[in-house]
């Protein structure tokens, strides 16, 4: 193809998939565009999660001199909530500290732009990929609301909800049960305040994963995580299960805020930004084909996220690095067929990233059917018995143990038992095997 | 007992929210599918409650300008032609 309008290597979505694809290319010497919807990169984007060092190591060696960090992330914990009460498990980790930390994505997503832009990339911000131009099977190009712009190679990181990889087939429509939607409040509270009610010092942050209460019964989980000055909210629920109940997302949140353990920890605050985003669910089963003649697709359109780890960002840094690797490889061989970009995916097989969506394939699946047990009778029992186990009324405690043994059997017929344990040994040798 | 500072009303919650607003409305629900649709998923699953079905107007209002341009519709609901607000326009996230 002979245009004027023509680069190297085209990335389409400056996420960290793409931001991370087009800095390994301009690393290797070529020409590359990377270009971005929004008037920045990440005003577009939210998620309830953390960015993870290894990853941004990876990527950008020396992120931790300049990088817009929040908080590393030592502290994690669990929430079980009950209608009154809760039950909290919380991991500590003192001697590996950044192993992951909390950064804004306007601001972090930004951040990764301007070093990439230091680095060679050319960046096209307040421009919207309308189209992929295809010739004779071949992905050659993109067009935007104003041109047309042509490349050897255009890699996909359109975020999730790809609309150009299902232009060219490489993608079905998603299925709501393959994705989850999370509602998020971004809430201002002072540094010490946080510091105080999570028993952090200012360096550290924390990652709370809130199960059951409103959100029992449901494939639905909430998350807190600590920002310096704000406190991130929200819940992440599977779009079926929303639909299925007929639930207003932003009133799933409020009903998970007005829990007495969640409400104490968000008290005086301020909220400063509500949003909303999907988020692949669908796992291995549900990921698009990833490459074709000409193209590639990266991060979340390529629906590389661990749920269940709430692993996402390193997922979609990585995937965009193998195949800026890739691009440079076929421009070395001067091929930018499937039979060149297949090994992106050979990449991505060798890797962390697609072990373990093999290894997780069928965990959503199994816990989407018993959800009511897992992600609610459960958590709602563990609260029961801790409440027995700390009461003192007066009255003897062996009673108030054959009772709750004995409820336990009775409120969850043996069947359901059985089948809850059949599916706790599934999702552990599903994992194991 | 929430405080008065964190919103419980979403028009509250969406009004601290930047937007440049598209001329142009990106969200069409094919509306005589509307008509015949009795679950409506649009106006319950969208997170900035962009879809309101009138009954006695028999009419939808699409208040796209309020979209978080997530996609629940689009996904919920197979009869939206959905796009992103064209170059630049839309929601402005600044922290999250």
């Amino acid at each position: 193809m002979v245009s004027e309008n023509k680069t190297d290597v085209i990335v389409i979505g400056a996420g960290p998939a793409g931001v991370s694809a087009a800095v390994t290319v301009a690393r290797g010497g070529k020409k590359v565009i990377l270009v971005e919807r929004g008037s920045f990169a990440g005003s577009k984007n939210m998620y309830g999660g953390v960015i993870y060092g290894h990853a941004a190591e990876e990527i950008f060696p020396d992120y931790e001199q300049s990088a817009p960090i929040e908080r590393y992330v030592s502290y994690h914990s669990y929430m079980l909530l009950d209608e009154e009460q809760s039950t909290t498990i919380t991991y500590k980790n003192h001697k590996e500290k950044k192993n992951a930390f909390v950064a804004i994505r306007s601001k972090w997503d930004k951040w990764c732009v301007e070093q990439a832009i230091r680095e060679g990339v050319y960046f096209v911000p307040d421009t919207l990929v309308n189209k992929l131009i295809v010739n004779d099977g071949k992905v050659v190009g993109i067009k935007t609301d104003l041109e047309e712009y042509f490349a050897d190679v255009v890699i996909i990181a359109d975020g999730v909800n790809s609309l150009l990889a299902q232009q060219i087939g490489l993608r079905e429509e998603i299925k709501p049960k393959q994705t989850a939607l999370g509602v998020k409040e971004v809430i201002k509270l002072p540094e010490e305040i946080i510091n105080q009610r999570f028993g952090l010092n200012s360096e550290e942050g924390a990652a709370c994963e809130l199960v059951g209460g409103a959100l029992s019964g449901m494939l639905a989980l909430g998350f807190i995580y600590t920002n310096k000055n704000s406190i991130s909210l929200g819940i992440g629920a599977c779009l079926e299960d929303l639909k299925a109940k007929k639930i207003r997302p932003y009133e799933l949140l409020e009903q998970l805020k007005a829990h007495p353990s969640v409400a104490a920890l968000i008290e005086g605050g301020e909220l400063i930004e509500y949003s909303a985003h999907l988020i692949p669910e669908g796992g291995y089963n549900a990921m698009p084909k990833l490459y074709t003649d000409g193209a590639m697709v990266v991060g979340d359109a390529a629906m590389l996220v661990n749920n269940v780890h709430f692993e996402g960002t390193n997922m979609a840094m990585i995937s965009g690095k193998f195949a800026g690797e890739t691009a440079l490889e076929a421009f070395e061989k001067g091929d930018f067929s499937s039979n060149m970009l297949c090994l992106y995916r050979k990449k991505l097989e060798n890797s962390f990233i697609l072990k373990d969506l093999k290894t997780y394939r069928s965990v959503i699946d199994i816990l989407s059917k018993r959800t009511s047990s897992f992600l609610g009778y459960y958590p709602q029992k563990v609260c029961e018995f801790f409440n027995i186990f700390t009461k003192a009324d007066g009255i003897e405690k062996r009673g108030k143990f054959v009772k709750f043994t004995k409820d336990f059997f009775k409120n969850r017929s043996l069947a359901e038992l059985f089948k809850d344990g059949i599916s706790a040994i599934k999702l552990v040798f599903g994992v194991l095997r | 007992m929430m405080s008065d500072k964190i919103p419980e009303n979403l028009d509250d919650k969406l009004f601290k929210l930047k937007y440049k607003t598209d001329s142009e409305n990106h969200l069409v629900p094919d509306e005589s599918k509307c008509l015949q649709c009795i679950e409506k998923i649009c106006t319950i699953i969208c997170p900035a409650n962009v879809y309101n079905y009138s009954e006695s107007e028999r009419k939808m209002t699409v208040s796209y300008e309020k979209c978080l341009e997530c996609g629940a519709c689009r996904i919920a609901c197979r009869h939206i032609s959905w796009k992103y607000p064209r170059s630049g326009k839309g929601v402005v996230y600044k922290n999250s």
